[in-house]
């Protein structure tokens, strides 16, 4: 369980979280929506420590994370994010191993792990040896995601994690990871700024507008009246593409 | 014999001081300034005053920086009361050490910001602490800038390390600055050519090495640096060295950077070699510099001019008659340093004005009051010092000339100058051996502005306790006349059948002195 507790957070005088409260259970699939600047990948890197609070307190299973080690707190939470950065200079199952090796995993259990997590996002085995210039933008992240998992960590924050891929290969990476979610039992957050995703692939989506939740419902609460004319409008356009799709598709 | 004076021995050992000397001060810098560009880089409040006052320094020439470091030694020396050398490899070392480190601090600062922020945020992401970023992430990914910087350090230090020559350390600038001064240009060229194929060789070793980071190429990486090792290697072997073998006590003999010093340094060397005395030299000392080697010991006996030590060194500007002005020397310089003046070689090398016969004559100048009438007209050439020395302050207060055009040169090209026609007047030294070759004609001077320049032995406290080493250089004292020593420096100046300072020196000791061989 993450729980926030009346969390603050300004920029040069702007505020950019105002006073978030928020409980999130273990298990639970959360994507944070919002417009750019409103706050929700401030919020998502609060929970490891990339963006430090101002006031308030957050607390990962009743423990305050801020009383933590951060390195050793960063460890246990995989981190995927749009620029996946996979490090140039080492090869995809060095890239992989990393966190384990920060841990002091012993070589031989390293590559067994690699191995596995490889399967898991699958991958093809021979990829190990690569480097990340010789990948896809899709093999890439894939990557990202194996390398975010190899400590078994129980949480998981994505942000934007599929941002620059193709839509295909978008969709395709997204059914994935939310097959991986539920069977290994993660608590996962996403930001995203793309309601159709969020809606689709979350249990819970909360929307976020100027520091602040605006709404935080289960998708198919939300889908049926937000009560919010900005959460109202993001919906519409993500409803309005499926029904034109659709009246494309019957020859309307 | 590779050409002229220069032989393989003197080449290889110059060329393996050059590399000992640029080796380690380019190691010395990585080693400071790859810390201080990761602390740069990160610290961006320690950024710009660093990069300020290392390109600051930068900008300091290289001849300035090197001279700087020897008063900066020698204050250091006596505040702490350690004997640090303040002549020869520590402050050369360390001028160009400062002169390195630029092009690495520059590169390793660019190195570190040009990291892609998203793999900043991968290592934060995944756990690294600040040390595992650095050295997991930021130095491998940094490393091909930060060695390029490196790359270039090298090259400017095993160029600027020939300046090294004129603060007592051997390199590759002892052929190029002697071979200036005795107009030997082959001697000069071959400095010049070792020089720039050194810094050409440790330029495409580190090439290779780069390469084969950038590649990540283990092999080639290797390889580059074996070859690195072996230059190493080859800094640090023994050469045979003969007769300047380093053990035992060596008298060490300094000379300034122009022939006569040349000469006369080798004369002091023939005779005390010829008494069993090992000795080394240290050439082409600046004049400053000189007298204070000699007083903290660094030398053990060089030649130096009554009038600059009494202007420079006691600081005086009257101009009392000879003989005064050398019991007052004796005196002070005994009593202030310990420095023994052990007597005037017989000739004097003062500063005179000089023109060409033809022209003095149909200017109807003879003396420096006729000069200075004549002088709006006519165009002054001197060397490097002398526009800023009391003398051409003396000259000008009981004078006044003020001249059309005024321009310095070091001395080989102010004569040169004068002979096509560029400058009308030069400052000349009396006994320089071109003044009769070039049938020139000197300015006399009644009114007494400059002062007497007797050529004067002067010994360390050390060496003047050394009754043997006294012994043999006493039959120098009053036994070069001027005629020799301007014919002994024409043999070294001129174009043809030029002969070396040693030659010249061997020339001027035959027959002269007694028991010179």
């Amino acid at each position: 369980m993450i729980s926030f507790d009346h969390v603050g957070k300004h920029y040069a005088g702007r505020r950019v979280l105002d006073d978030v409260s928020l409980t999130i259970e273990r298990g639970s699939f959360v994507a944070l929506v919002g417009a750019s600047g409103a706050g929700k990948t401030t919020l998502l890197k609060t929970i490891n420590r990339l963006v430090e609070i101002d006031t308030g307190a957050i607390a990962i299973e009743g423990r305050d994370i801020a009383a933590q080690p951060v390195a050793e707190l960063r460890r246990r939470i995989g981190y995927v994010f749009q620029g996946i950065g996979l490090f140039p200079h080492m090869s995809v199952a060095e890239n992989v191993a990393l966190v384990p090796r920060l841990q002091g995993m012993p070589r031989e259990e390293r590559a067994a792990r690699v191995a596995e997590l490889l399967d898991l996002v699958a991958l093809p085995a021979d990829l190990a040896a690569r480097h990340p210039a010789q990948l896809s933008g899709g093999q890439a992240q894939r990557v990202g995601f194996a390398r975010a998992l190899a400590a078994r960590p129980a949480i998981m924050l994505m942000d934007e994690p599929f941002g620059a891929l193709d839509p295909v290969t978008r969709d395709e990476l997204g059914a994935a990871y939310r097959a991986l979610h539920d069977v290994m039992g993660l608590t996962s957050l996403i930001v995203t700024h793309d309601m159709a995703e969020a809606l689709l692939l979350a249990d819970r989506v909360i929307v976020i507008g100027e520091g602040r939740i605006l709404a935080d419902q289960p998708p198919r609460a939300l889908i049926h009246g937000a009560g919010d004319p900005r959460i109202e409008a993001m919906i519409a356009v993500a409803r309005r593409s499926a029904a034109r799709l659709d009246a494309l598709a019957a020859g309307r | 014999m590779i050409g002229g004076s220069t032989g393989w021995a003197e080449l290889a050992g110059l060329a393996q001081a050059h590399l000992l000397l640029s080796g380690c001060a380019v190691i010395l810098a990585v080693l400071a300034g790859v810390p201080l560009a990761i602390a740069a880089a990160h610290g961006r409040r320690m950024r710009g005053p660093l990069l300020a006052v290392v390109g600051l320094m930068q900008t300091i020439p290289g001849l300035a920086l090197l001279a700087l470091f020897y008063p900066l030694l020698l204050v250091l020396g006596r505040a702490s009361g350690l004997a640090i050398p303040a002549l020869g490899f520590l402050p050369a070392l360390l001028a160009l050490c400062v002169y390195a480190l630029l092009p690495i601090l520059r590169n390793g600062v660019a190195a570190i910001d040009a990291i892609d922020p998203a793999l900043r945020e991968a290592a934060d992401g995944v756990g690294m602490t600040r040390r595992q970023k650095l050295w997991l992430v930021e130095l491998p990914l940094g490393a091909p800038v930060i060695l390029a910087g490196i790359r270039t350090a090298a090259v400017w230090t095993i160029g600027t390390a020939t300046l090294a020559t004129t603060i007592g350390q051997p390199s590759l600038g002892d052929l190029i600055f002697s071979g200036l001064q005795t107009e030997d240009w082959q001697r000069v060229l071959i400095g010049c050519f070792a020089a720039a194929a050194l810094a050409l060789l440790v330029d495409a070793i580190l090439a290779i090495v780069e390469s084969g980071l950038k590649a990540g190429s283990r092999p080639r990486l290797a390889a580059g640096l074996a070859v690195l090792l072996l230059a190493v290697a080859a800094a640090f072997a023994p050469l045979p060295r003969g007769e300047a073998a380093r053990t035992g006590s060596v008298i060490v003999i300094g000379a300034k950077n122009f022939s006569e010093q040349y000469i006369l340094a080798e004369a002091i060397e023939q005779r005390l070699r010829a008494s069993g005395y090992r000795t080394a030299r240290r050439d082409n000392l600046g004049s400053a510099i000189a007298y204070r080697a000699l007083a903290a010991g660094d030398i053990a006996v060089y030649v130096d001019y009554s009038g600059t030590l009494w202007s420079n060194v006691l600081g005086r500007t009257d101009t009392p008659p000879a003989d005064v002005m050398l019991r007052r020397l004796g005196r002070d310089l005994a009593a202030r340093d310990g420095v023994r003046l052990l007597g005037a070689l017989g000739f004097e090398n003062a500063y005179t004005f000089a023109m060409k016969r033809g022209r003095a004559q149909a200017l109807g100048i003879a003396t420096l009051d006729d000069l200075a009438r004549a002088a709006p007209r006519l165009r002054l050439a001197s060397d490097l010092e002398f526009l800023s020395r009391p003398e051409w302050r003396a000259v000008q207060a009981r004078y006044h000339p003020v001249f059309a055009d005024q321009r310095s040169y070091s001395p080989t090209f102010m004569y040169r100058a004068l002979a096509d026609g560029s400058a009308d007047v030069i400052s000349a030294f009396s006994s320089d051996g071109r003044i009769a070759a070039m049938d020139l004609v000197t300015i006399a001077d009644p009114r007494a502005a400059l002062p007497h320049y007797d050529a004067v032995l002067l010994l360390s406290r050390r060496a003047a306790a050394d009754a043997g080493l006294v012994a043999a250089l006493r039959p120098l004292v009053g036994a070069i006349d001027i005629d020799r020593m301007r014919t002994a420096n024409w043999m070294v100046d001129r174009d043809v059948a030029k002969r070396s300072p040693a030659q010249a020196a061997r020339w001027l000791l035959d027959g002269k002195v007694a028991g010179a061989r």
